[in-house]
């Protein structure tokens, strides 16, 4: 078998070499098509009626009116009459059209009668929910009662954070051609190798007889794996419609309300320590919820699991609103809120650097002198020791504060194959089911590749975002980049292998004697010995290579692995007098094993920094208990940060021998956890004062600094 | 979006005689910023939409003895390059750069600033102005009221949404309408109306008529001065703006004119803090003080009270800058 393990540090050519990703001038220009971009010929657009009301009975609905609109191709039901709903957007009923205009005119013409049923819409007051709450059994670990009585400092806080949308720039959707026996099938998802098979489940047809095509798509955020209700009827509005392609992609209000939320958290914590900062227990009673689903316990006490005593007790809250999915990284920024929020007071109680509080204890992690580097090179960036000062002690109507977060992450690779073809021209393709999420897929598949090659990134074509190619995973829990990047690695290492053996009698030699370098096959330790890659690829005479890699998660032979750490530190200035959070910085430290193209693992993280800005300062989906609705399903209450808002954010991967020896480990998710919890202890370390709610919006810093002042 | 006839009228008479004294018939069509998401929204259903871009006389702005005439259509963008409206209404420069996006800022315009209609969430969800439930009763007061008013007016607890209004009222402008059946002269502080019930309207604008100029009188040196807070840097609505015009007697304030946005139904003048000031000299305590008698009759709804902290601020920071003191 040959040796598929990644060249030394100090040898490689491309990995490692900060790449522009190869699509970026197709996204910035506008030439990339995304699906909701696709307009085939005799397109007909879909429109959908969701439910005005959060908990209903549907008592009759009446297409006829929409059916006689003329353009409209077709119009189905898709909840009952009987049926329950459970939420406000629940799908009622889809149309076909030959315009996007006659679609959504002819949807306001169902008619449909309601049993309007009492809802519950809100979390945020526990003893409002009734019996939508579910208490999950208590976990205790060592002897908290005694612990806490024999601590020097004990902190007890509540604290909270919403529940959020991944509001997708590109919403959830597809277009659909479903004539004949074929069905062609332009997602917009996270799983081009899966989606088609759990849209054929839906449809009861064989997976095999569903195409799947997706070269761009605009977020999904953990969002976009299944088929959803609304490929099923798209399919379905095609196949009534002749088999004509229909487009079906939610509309702003809808994506917001029903494409999937983070759960919220809430917890009321209390943390013990010794005199000099040993954490000696934990206790938290914790809920939330993600919607109609109930809302798990995020792992609290996170990333410091081996606090010795521990009580934990979570409360799941089932609510009238849409169900959650997944969210780069589900519950652990919400857990490292809560618990990196908690250790900051305790760190202010005790009067001690935060910092060295979390050094102190940062054997309680599985990655104690990780975590220990990762401390002492974010502080260093944002030159903590110069600009920490006790909690409140600043002065002035504005005032500066820093804070830290903490976030740990699994990210081994999925399951993966990818096919690697070398044709006699010298030309090389890779082909993978998988997809590019934005964040640089396509370009690292293609470095992997000419790495292992001996070429230049240019001489390698990727192509992915295709059922057809060799299936590879769902970009979900950060496992894409180990997951392609082993099959690449595999699947080109045996088409090259296969290359040598072709040329190794002309160089009087055997294939395992050869290397692929700058270019050229030659015989190891004797550089001049051996011919170009044309040269080698026209010995090929009529016939390409064509070889398999898989990445079996069993057996990953070091290319891949799990368990990345990070930390993040922010730095703000408060307006006490309006309660406006200005981000000044934010550092992220993060390693995620080896780095293949440290520019696009920095945008990554960039881009998750400002998710946290959003998230930490203004971001929350408003429920309203009287109409059962989301107030702000739109991007004008829904609030985002602009570039203004973010500030400057630094980015250091921890890119070490001894994480490169790891292999690739992903990074999606890790990068997106630790900013909340470093933003909200930074408004404490400014304001002197915890807000105990996120987002840290002016009403809820004001409400924090006025309860303050008054105790 | 209703389907709708289209109309691109390039004379003022023209435009006027395709309205209609009902509303809901036509839609004014300025920059469009405000109008196209009603309509996609259903909350406005025009039979017509009445375009008044290419109608030449709406535009430019003009400096004459009485003051500045700034057409209805003249654009945020045009308004803040203007060198008159620099130099002496810096005012309203202020208030266009709280409107933080580039692309509004090109396409929306002055009169567009004043009609817009509210942002209030459960007008815009289909609840009507004075966002009522089945039963009439306002949903506002018990439920999700963090960026409505400070100062409601029961029924109407809406903000109104107009950047440049409390700048204009601060400034003692005036707005011309003109329908078919000739032009009336409203002073800017009446042209905002408290809608009494779900018929009304928030502001004097009839059907049929158009707003087609704003006349802002000489500043004669008045010291003025707009302050927003806002959550956002980049694009977002105020949660309080202060806009104050000063007249000086010396080195103290003769009288004040002292406008809340983003508080109130209208853009709310605050009496008490103008009566507070004249005769007094501009200090920081000065400025607390009158900020806090600006938001003394304050009512906050449940869940806003915060902002009758940042109205108070704004009143505060407003006249700091006005005063060439920067806060």
């Amino acid at each position: 078998m040959p040796d598929y393990s990644w060249p030394p540090m100090d040898q490689r050519k491309v990995l490692g070499k900060r790449i522009s990703r190869l699509d970026g001038n197709a996204k910035s220009s506008g030439r990339a098509k995304y699906s909701s971009d696709l307009n085939p010929p005799g397109l007909l657009f879909a429109a959908m009626l969701t439910s005005p009301h959060a908990h209903a009975r549907i008592k009759s609905v009446d297409t006829s009116e929409a059916e006689r609109l003329k353009g409209v191709t077709a119009v189905r039901v898709i909840s009952k009459a009987g049926t329950e709903i459970q939420w406000a957007g629940t799908e009622i009923a889809v149309v076909s059209a030959t315009s996007e205009p006659i679609a959504r005119d002819a949807v306001r013409k169902i008619k449909v009668d309601y049993e309007v049923m009492p809802h519950v819409v809100r979390e945020d007051n526990l003893a409002n929910v009734g019996n939508r709450a579910k208490a999950a059994g208590e976990q205790v670990t060592g002897d908290p009662e005694k612990s806490f009585g024999e601590s020097d400092a004990v902190i007890e806080n509540t604290y909270s954070i919403p529940v959020i949308t991944h509001c997708c720039l590109e919403p959830h959707g597809q277009v659909i051609a479903w004539g004949g026996q074929k069905l062609q099938f332009w997602p917009s998802t996270q799983a081009v190798s899966t989606v088609g098979g759990d849209l054929a489940k839906g449809l009861e047809i064989p997976a095999t007889d569903i195409r799947v095509q997706m070269d761009y798509m605009g977020g999904g955020f953990g969002s976009k794996f299944p088929s959803d209700r609304w490929g099923v009827e798209c399919a379905q509005l095609s196949k009534a419609s002749g088999g004509k392609p229909v487009k079906l992609f939610l509309d702003r209000a809808t994506e917001l309300t029903i494409a999937g939320v983070r759960p919220s958290a809430f917890a009321k914590i209390k943390v013990a320590a010794k005199k000099d900062g040993t954490i000696t227990s934990w206790q938290s009673q914790s809920w939330a919820t993600g919607g109609f689903g109930g809302g798990g316990m995020p792992p609290i006490p996170y990333v410091f699991t081996k606090i010795p005593n521990i009580r934990l007790n979570h409360t799941a809250v089932s609510l009238n609103a849409g169900m959650a999915r997944a969210w780069r990284a589900p519950n652990h920024p919400q857990a490292s809120y809560l618990t990196c929020s908690a250790l900051e007071d305790l760190a202010a109680k005790l009067k001690m650097d935060p910092v060295e509080l979390f050094d102190k204890n940062a054997d309680l992690t599985a990655r104690p002198d990780v975590y220990r580097s990762q401390l002492k090179k974010a502080a260093t960036l944002i030159d903590w020791s110069k600009n920490w000062h006790q909690r409140g002690e600043g002065t002035g109507s504005i005032r500066r504060g820093l804070g830290l977060g903490i976030a740990t992450w699994g990210g081994a690779g999925h399951a993966s194959k990818a096919k690697t073809t070398i044709n006699p021209d010298g030309s090389v393709e890779v082909e993978l089911g998988s997809q590019d999420l934005g964040s640089g897929t396509r370009t690292i598949i293609g470095m992997v590749a000419a790495e292992t090659l001996g070429l230049p990134l240019s001489a390698i074509k990727v192509k992915i975002g295709d059922n057809s190619y060799p299936p590879s995973g769902p970009s979900g829990g950060s496992t894409t980049v180990g997951g392609v990047s082993s099959s690449t690695r595999k699947s080109t290492i045996n088409a090259l292998v296969k290359l040598m053996e072709t040329i190794a009698p002309s160089l009087n030699t055997t294939a395992d004697k050869l290397e692929a370098i700058d270019g050229r096959l030659r015989i190891k330790g004797s550089p001049d010995k051996g011919m170009s890659w044309q040269q080698a690829c026209q010995k090929l005479g009529v016939n390409a290579i064509s070889e398999m890699g898989e990445n079996d998660t069993k057996r990953t032979e070091g290319l891949n692995t799990g368990g990345a750490s990070g930390i993040q530190m922010a730095d703000v200035s408060v307006d006490m007098e309006t309660g406006i959070v200005k981000m000044n910085k934010l550092v992220a430290v993060q390693d995620c094993g080896l780095v293949i193209n440290p520019k696009t693992a920095e945008s990554q993280v960039l881009g998750a920094c400002i998710m946290s800005v959003c998230a930490a300062l203004m971001e929350e989906r408003i429920m309203d208990q009287q109409t059962g609705r989301v107030l702000n399903a739109d991007m004008e209450f829904y609030k985002l940060a602009g570039i203004k808002d973010i500030g400057e954010i630094v980015v250091q991967m921890d890119i070490t021998p001894e994480h490169d020896k790891k292999g690739v480990i992903g990074l999606g998710e890790p990068c997106a956890i630790a900013g909340i919890a470093a933003i909200a202890n930074a408004v404490a370390n400014a304001t002197g004062v915890r807000v105990p709610t996120a987002p840290m919006t002016p009403k809820n810093v004001l409400a924090a600094l006025n309860s303050g002042r008054n105790a | 979006m209703q389907a709708f006839e289209y109309a691109n009228p390039t004379t003022l008479q023209e435009a006027t005689g395709l309205l209609s004294a009902q509303w809901g018939e036509a839609g004014i069509l300025a920059g469009g910023t405000d109008l196209i998401s009603l309509m996609k929204d259903y909350v406005e259903t025009p039979k017509r939409v009445v375009n008044v871009k290419g109608i030449k006389e709406l535009g430019g702005i003009h400096k004459s003895g009485a003051g500045l005439r700034i057409g209805s259509i003249v654009t945020f963008d045009e308004l803040m390059e203007n060198a008159a409206v620099r130099s002496e209404y810096p005012s309203l420069i202020e208030a266009v750069r709280g409107v933080s996006s580039p692309q509004i800022r090109n396409m929306g315009t002055v009169g567009g600033d004043l009609c817009q209609r509210p942002r209030c969430w459960y007008y815009r969800g289909g609840h009507g102005l004075l966002a009522m439930d089945a039963s009439g009763k306002s949903l506002v007061p018990n439920g999700e009221n963090r960026y409505h008013a400070i100062f409601p007016a029961a029924p109407a607890y809406f903000v109104s949404a107009s950047s440049l209004g409390p700048a204009l009222v601060a400034l003692g402008a005036k707005v011309k309408l003109v329908s078919p059946s000739g032009n009336r002269e409203v002073p800017i502080e009446k042209f905002f109306l408290v809608p009494q019930n779900a018929q009304g309207r928030e502001t004097a604008l009839q059907a049929n008529e158009i707003l087609t100029e704003i006349v802002v009188p000489t500043s004669k040196g008045a010291k003025n001065a707009t302050y927003e807070v806002r959550e956002k840097d980049a694009l977002d609505w105020p949660l309080a703006t202060a806009s104050v015009a000063l007249t000086m007697k010396g080195n103290s304030v003769g009288s004040a004119r002292i406008v809340m946005g983003h508080v109130a139904p209208t853009p709310h003048i605050a009496a008490g803090a103008e009566k507070f000031l004249a005769g007094k000299t501009i200090s920081e305590s000065v400025a607390e003080e009158a900020g806090k008698a600006a938001v003394a009759d304050a009512k906050p709804l449940s869940q806003n009270e915060y902002k009758v902290q940042l109205a108070r601020v704004a009143v505060k920071r407003a006249l700091l800058h006005a005063a060439g003191m920067k806060a």
